[in-house]
């Protein structure tokens, strides 16, 4: 194929046109006449929305508030529990989407909305106007059912590391101070909760650290479901093979209470003790979705329309990944946080542009899974709009799981891990 | 891979290096939404890296076509794209490909 001269002039041509139409392309209704877009949360859900709004609405003033100076992935840092990662390597800088993308970055945490107003307060007291709002604050965690887990102490022992960072290297460090000979037990809280496979990656990699340096070592996961939540056969191939006689696996095995000087946890017919002790408790939107009302659904999750993530309960706002009461068969995941992110930023656009929205929105997930330092699993699904049900449903016959634990799939995983980054951040 | 669309890489990214955009006059909302979803992975616009198979710039026909083959399970040089190519209708598909033959690249 060759692009002639001609050609060439003629696409210059509509390059030009199109600059030209981006600058007077006004749709603003703020005081600048700009319109104004905030987010709040930069995850992949946020990060990815403001990005994307930025990215098909140059015209528009998008600010993104963010507490934390970086980025830190969950989605892999459960191979830093396995000494096979550094959390570095999943940590990266806002930096570009101010600088390339035009993002304003506020460094500060989100208080209060006002939805009559359409103000967002900060805790530094600063107050920013929005048409448009996108909330995307992942999840926080409920203790009201663990009574003894509810005082900082208890917490700074007992750890969850569910929001990757500090936690996830802290609880490297009670591993790595464990005797050899120990039990590591795993407590997974009912579904739904943050990402459906990764009580069992990270039993893999904890195993995977016991059998290369600890080999008397026993992972244990109590299971507060009645079965593996995801990618059951492929886990239960890794405890029967690789880490056989490392892993045990107790299902409806509910968490009552913790004795957090005996790091034992409570079940509700026997006490299970153990070395090292990790608790992931139950989760709701997080903090900002409950004081703008966001939340619906059993105190803990905010519905939305998914064609275009706006909440049911108040307009002109968005809510984004975890925080969501998830469609059928919708995992909580950062690549589903990210697709949000991208259905919310073209709803946004649509609506202070002024033309149609998209009416059959089609969005997917992608997740790897690590067995061991360098294999893999993946889980894959496609979720389409459905008119008659008015949310979106898996497509028939699409999706699916790797056939099996492959040295292959690593590859795209990293493949994966560079390009989300790269979506979302840049 | 895509060896011989080497020499219109090179024009592709002459054209980007120029801040060329692609023709808007037939904007497919709808299809970059689409498309959108597939750049978590394949990169923003299908940019790609060294793993993640650039779409940007690449020949609508070819796309679909590879796009078909995944979803008949008869293309076996990835492990999910067969899996995600089932999520879509033939037409869909077609609308996105000629989304990524439209954009350019770095």
């Amino acid at each position: 194929m060759r692009v002639t001269r001609r050609e060439f002039v003629k696409l210059a041509g509509a390059g030009v046109a199109v600059g030209a139409g981006a600058l007077t392309g006004c749709a603003g209704t703020g005081t600048s006449g700009r319109a104004k877009v905030v987010v709040i949360g930069g995850g992949f859900g946020g990060a990815t929305a403001a990005k994307y709004v930025r990215l098909w609405a140059p015209q528009f003033d998008v600010s993104l508030v963010e507490p934390n100076a970086n980025f830190i992935s969950c989605p892999f840092s459960n191979r830093v529990l396995g000494g096979n990662l550094k959390l570095e390597a999943l940590t990266a800088s806002y930096d570009k989407l101010q600088s390339a993308r035009g993002v304003t970055l506020v460094r500060d945490r989100a208080v209060a909305v006002d939805p009559q107003a359409r103000t967002v307060r900060l805790a530094g007291g600063q107050t920013l106007a929005y048409d448009r709002l996108v909330v995307a604050p992942g999840i926080d965690f409920i203790y009201d059912e663990l009574p003894s887990l509810k005082d900082a102490a208890a917490q700074e022992r007992i750890l969850h590391s569910w929001k990757a960072g500090p936690q996830t290297l802290a609880l490297r460090r009670q591993l790595e101070s464990m005797r050899d000979g120990g039990v590591y037990a795993l407590c997974v809280p009912k579904s739904p909760y943050r990402c459906p496979p990764g009580p069992y990656e990270r039993a893999c990699q904890v195993a995977f650290y016991f059998k290369n340096h600890k080999p008397r070592s026993k992972v244990l996961i109590l299971d507060a479901n009645e079965d593996v939540q995801s990618k059951k056969g492929l886990f239960m191939a890794a405890w029967n093979g690789p880490s056989k006689g490392l892993v045990e696996y107790r299902p409806q095995s509910e968490l009552v209470d913790v004795d957090v000087r005996n790091m034992t946890a409570k079940l509700q017919f026997e006490d299970v003790k153990a070395d090292v002790l990790n608790v992931v408790p139950p989760h709701r939107a997080g903090d900002i979705a409950r004081q703008a009302g966001l939340i619906t659904t059993n105190a803990r999750w905010c519905n939305v329309n998914w064609q275009t993530m706006e909440s049911t309960a108040v307009p002109n706002v968005h809510v984004l990944g975890d925080a969501t009461l998830s469609a059928p068969a919708m995992p909580k995941s950062g690549h589903m946080a990210n697709q949000h992110g991208k259905l919310a930023a073209d709803a946004i656009v649509a609506a202070l542009t002024g033309r149609a929205i998209n009416d059959e929105p089609i969005i997917s997930n992608t997740c790897y899974s690590w067995i061991s330092d360098k294999e893999v699993v993946h889980v894959a699904s496609i979720h389409a709009y459905d008119q008659a049900q008015k949310t979106l449903v898996p497509v028939k016959g699409s999706g699916g799981l790797s056939p099996g634990i492959t040295t292959r799939e690593a590859e795209y995983a990293m493949g994966w891990v560079a390009s989300i980054f790269a979506d979302a951040l840049t | 891979m895509a060896r011989a669309k080497y020499a219109w890489g090179i024009i592709a990214a002459t054209l980007a290096g120029m801040a060329l955009v692609a023709p808007a006059a037939a904007q497919d909302y709808k299809a970059a939404s689409w498309a959108a979803s597939c750049a978590s992975c394949h990169g923003t616009r299908g940019v790609g890296n060294d793993t993640m198979p650039r779409l940007a710039g690449r020949s609508k026909d070819d796309l679909l076509a590879m796009m078909l083959e995944f979803k008949a399970d008869k293309r076996k040089t990835a492990t999910i794209m067969h899996q995600h190519a089932k999520g879509y209708t033939d037409a869909q598909l077609e609308r996105i490909a000629e989304y990524f033959a439209r954009q350019s690249y770095r």
